[in-house]
This record gives structure tokens, sequence and C-alpha cells, in this order.
């Protein structure tokens, strides 16, 4: 059993704990240290039930967490939980701390460490490592998230659209580490479209995959930003994309249109062209008009723009672009594409410079840099 | 979550509104100073919003290359260099209100006659990893 396939029994154990009467925090703690006991015994053999062996050891450990007095000093939180009567799946239940772990009173950066770790297996190490905090930072975040969720009790657990807020950020903001986020969050997103009757779920995870299977082409050898146009779609990862288009189609059948699903039709849109040219931008700015309906942000009527460009001209995109409020990033960015579409290099390579100083990231504030320093080098020689 | 840089200035912040120099502070005000700081990095450590906490010495030097074969150049500390780092904590926090408001709090501690220094701190976005949904 590799590591993912053990990481996949950790919230079904969790649960079974939480239902023997064990409370969430000690019981958490336990899960982690059963897996991290897993990690060595099972190298050397697998057993017969390993979902059982997992229930036994955390158990155990649970038992001697509460026996212990830096046990006794966390446990202050005690979840009332009745054991739930009859057959529970392991669906209802994994879906269940979903739930929890995307609990109203967290923080997004809470909610996303608590689910990384309750839901997803992870270590505290590697979710660390994975947001560039030292450890104990984390420890104390995910111990916090944990305390809060203890106090605001089960009543008030969080629906599934915190849940897909809290995969999406996992999805979109991941760093580098020994644990791929990005995959982490498709694979806990897989799961949460399998447990719930939603076609956002469903268009949430088209959108991770749709995405994911461009990942290769996004960046250069050296980390840098490769834009779409210059993408080479050879690397698009065809099998992925034609599940993601699959995804999306059924769900958006189901005439139930939400934010994700939007987000992933666009991206389906994308997935399908062979060029930029060949881009079906017009239906690209009609899926922009229904995202609007749903999440009427400035990022999305920047985005918007651009497709405007595409679709109308460089002058219909910079009519577009004058909607767009001023003071969000990449903005620069898009009116110096814009500029340059319309023959005015001069502006648009002072955007570019303008970009670049603003850019929320290193890699982009390079290929800011980079554009800027490229337009002024025509400049010169049309000099 | 991002993660901001609060920077404490010897030299090149506005004046405070409390701007008498630690060393003209009694031994009392120089102690529940030094214990504000103490607590304000233990609260941001239970908070989980920590990431590191340093203080810097004023003297410094500059160190320049001087060519292959040659060792560097030094020069300095320049007493007219305007700019001159004290210290920061580099936090990670879900909100640029929250960096903000973590700042406030800082700026808050205590000089002269245990009053607030009202020093200004700068507060600096880290340039982060770049999102994966970029349109």
């Amino acid at each position: 059993m590799d590591g993912v396939g053990l990481r996949e029994l950790a919230p079904q154990v969790l649960s079974v704990l939480v239902r023997r009467g064990a409370d969430f925090a000690t019981a958490e703690d336990a899960v982690q240290e059963a897996l991290i006991r897993a990690v060595a015994a099972w190298d050397e053999a697998l057993p017969s039930d390993p979902k059982g062996w997992l229930i036994t050891v955390a158990w155990r450990a649970f038992i001697d967490m509460t026996r212990s007095d830096v046990a006794r000093r966390n446990r202050e939180v005690r979840f009332d939980t009745e054991p739930p009567t009859g057959e529970v799946s392991s669906a209802d239940e994994t879906l269940r701390l979903y739930f929890l772990c995307a609990h109203p009173e967290l923080s997004p950066s809470s909610a996303v460490a608590l689910t990384l770790r309750a839901v997803g297996g992870l270590t505290t190490r590697q979710i660390a490592q994975a947001y560039l905090v030292p450890e104990s930072t984390m420890a104390q975040r995910i111990s916090r998230a944990k305390r809060t969720v203890g106090r605001s009790g089960l009543d008030r657990v969080g629906d599934v659209r915190t849940v897909m807020r809290v995969l999406y950020l996992i999805f979109n903001e991941g760093y580098s580490g020994d644990v791929d986020l990005a995959a982490e969050a498709i694979r806990l997103t897989r799961q949460l479209a399998a447990s719930v009757d939603d076609a956002e779920a469903h268009g949430l995870l088209a959108l991770m995959l749709l995405h994911h299977a461009r990942r290769r082409s996004r960046t250069g050898p050296d980390g840098r930003i490769v834009p779409l146009a210059d993408q080479d779609r050879r690397l698009w990862d065809r099998a992925l994309i034609a599940e993601g288009v699959a995804i999306v189609q059924a769900a958006l059948a189901r005439d139930r249109l939400g934010e994700y699903q939007a987000q992933a039709a666009i991206a389906a849109l994308h997935a399908d062209a062979t060029s930029v040219e060949d881009t079906d931008w017009v239906q690209i700015v009609e899926w922009y008009d229904e995202l609007l309906q749903f999440a009427d942000t400035p990022i999305v009527r920047l985005n918007r723009a651009v497709a405007v460009g595409e679709a109308d001209g460089a002058r219909a995109g910079l009519a577009a672009l004058a909607q767009v409020d001023e003071h969000i990033p990449r903005r620069d960015a898009v009116a110096a594409h814009l500029h340059e579409k319309n023959g005015d290099l001069e502006l648009a390579a002072r955007l570019h410079a303008d970009a670049a100083r603003n850019a929320p990231n290193v890699a982009e504030r390079d290929h800011q840099m980079r554009q800027a320093a490229r337009l002024n080098e025509v400049l010169r020689h049309r000099r | 979550m991002a993660k901001y840089l609060l920077l404490k200035h010897y030299r090149g912040a506005p004046e405070p509104m409390n701007g008498i120099p630690m060393d003209q502070w009694t031994p009392d005000e120089v102690e529940a100073h030094i214990q504000f700081m103490r607590d304000f990095a233990d609260r941001l450590e239970g908070t989980g919003e920590i990431v590191d906490g340093q203080a810097l010495s004023p003297e410094g030097v500059w160190v320049r290359y001087d060519g292959e074969g040659r060792p560097p150049v030094t020069d300095g500390p320049f007493a007219e260099t305007k700019d001159l780092i004290a210290g920061w904590f580099v936090i990670d926090v879900d909100s640029y209100e929250r960096a903000i408001e973590l700042a406030g709090e800082l700026s808050a501690a205590p000089g002269a006659g245990g009053k607030p220094i009202h020093e200004w701190l700068e507060v600096r976005p880290f340039l982060a990893a770049p999102p994966t949904v970029t349109e």
C-alpha cells in the first residue's frame, strides 16, 4: 500500500475513533501516530486488514494519550458526540469530517491546515513545508483550529460551499515541498464529489483537472512563466482533459450552474483549442458573463477583459478594462498586453515595468520584466 | 495565507509620537518594553502566525565583489545611511488587514513613561509562489 492509499484510510479511522466516544482533538493526534507507525511497520509486511490494523493502533495510542499528562492538558475540549446509531457508510463519515474541518469559525488558513491533516492524513511537518512556515507554527495553527471546532461544537459545522472553498485554496495556493498539494486537492475533491449530490462539487473537480492537465506547459524548466499563447500544447495531459470535459458537461446538463462550473467551462474551452487563435473566445466571454452572475469580482472582470480583447479586438478589451478597479494585482499586466496588441508599444513597455514592480510573486515579476525589456529593445531598434 | 515582513527601523522611519530614545527611559520602562516584545512573539506563536522574528545590530558593513581572485571589498558603516533596519517579524496571516492589525499592536509597544511609542513600522508583503489558476 502506498502513502496515498494509507492516507485514504485516515479519515475513516478517525471517524471510528470519534464514534467510539473519543474527543476529536486527541483522536486526530492518535490517528497521526498510527499513520506514522504504519509507514514503518507496513514496509516489512502489509497487514491483511489495513484499516483494522490502523483502528487498533490508533485506539491504543488514544488510550495512551488520554492517560498522559500532556493530553490531559490538551483535552480541555471534549466532543459531545453521541455515537451514531446504525450503520454509517465510510463516505458519510468522511463527509462529516470535511464539514467539521471547514467549520465557519475557522480562518481559511486554519481550515486548510486542519483539512490536510484530518482528512488528507498529511503530517504537520509536510503541511508546514508546503506553506513555508516552521513546524511549530503549523502545529499551533492545527491545535488551535481543533480547539475552535471543539468550542463551537458540532451543531455549526460547515457545508459543502465552505468545504469547496477550502479545497480550492489548497489547489490554488500550493507551494513546493514533498507533497503535491494540487494532486492532494484533486484527490480530496474526488472524494467529496463522490459523496455529495452537488453539481458544483463536480464543477470544482473538473476545474482542477483541466488546470492540472496543463501544468507541465505552464512553467519553463527554470520556473519561468509560460503564458497561455506560448504554451506547448503537446504537453497537455489529454486524458485528464477528456475526464475534466466529461465531468463538466455532465454537471452543466443538470442545469444547476455555479461559479466552479462556469470556470471549468472556460478552462474546457481553452483545453479544447489547438492554439490561441483557434480558441472560441466569443464563447469564453459569454461564460465570463455567466460567471459574473455568481462572482462579480475584479479578478473575473480583469480576466473577462483579456477574453474580450481576443474576441473583439484590443480596443474593446481596453474598454472592458476601464471598468476594472485600478488597484488589483495583474491589472497593469493585462493593460500592457492589450496596449501592445493595440500597437502602443511605449505605453505597453511602461505598464509591463509597473506590473513587474507590483507583481505579487517572483515568477510574475520576472515575466513582466522580460516583457518590458523585450518591448524596449524593439523600440530602440525603431529609433 | 500570505507572508508579511513587519520591519522596525533604527533610522529612516517617520518620527514616532513618543520618540524619546530608549537610553533615556527608566530601567522599568526598558523592562516593560522588552517584555512586551516577548509577549507579542509568544502570542503570535500561539495563534500559529509567526514565521520568524529577529533583531539586527545597527553596525554593519557594505561588501562588494572586487574581481577574480581578489578578496571582497568592504566599506562603511556609513553614518549618513538614511535607512537602518533594527529587526523584523515575519508573519503568515490570512489577510492584509490582519497584518496591519498586528503591526498596529506591535507599534503600541511601551516606551518612555510607559506610554505607547506609536512607532512607525513598515509592512512589506512577501513575493509568494504564483497561484495555479490565473485565467
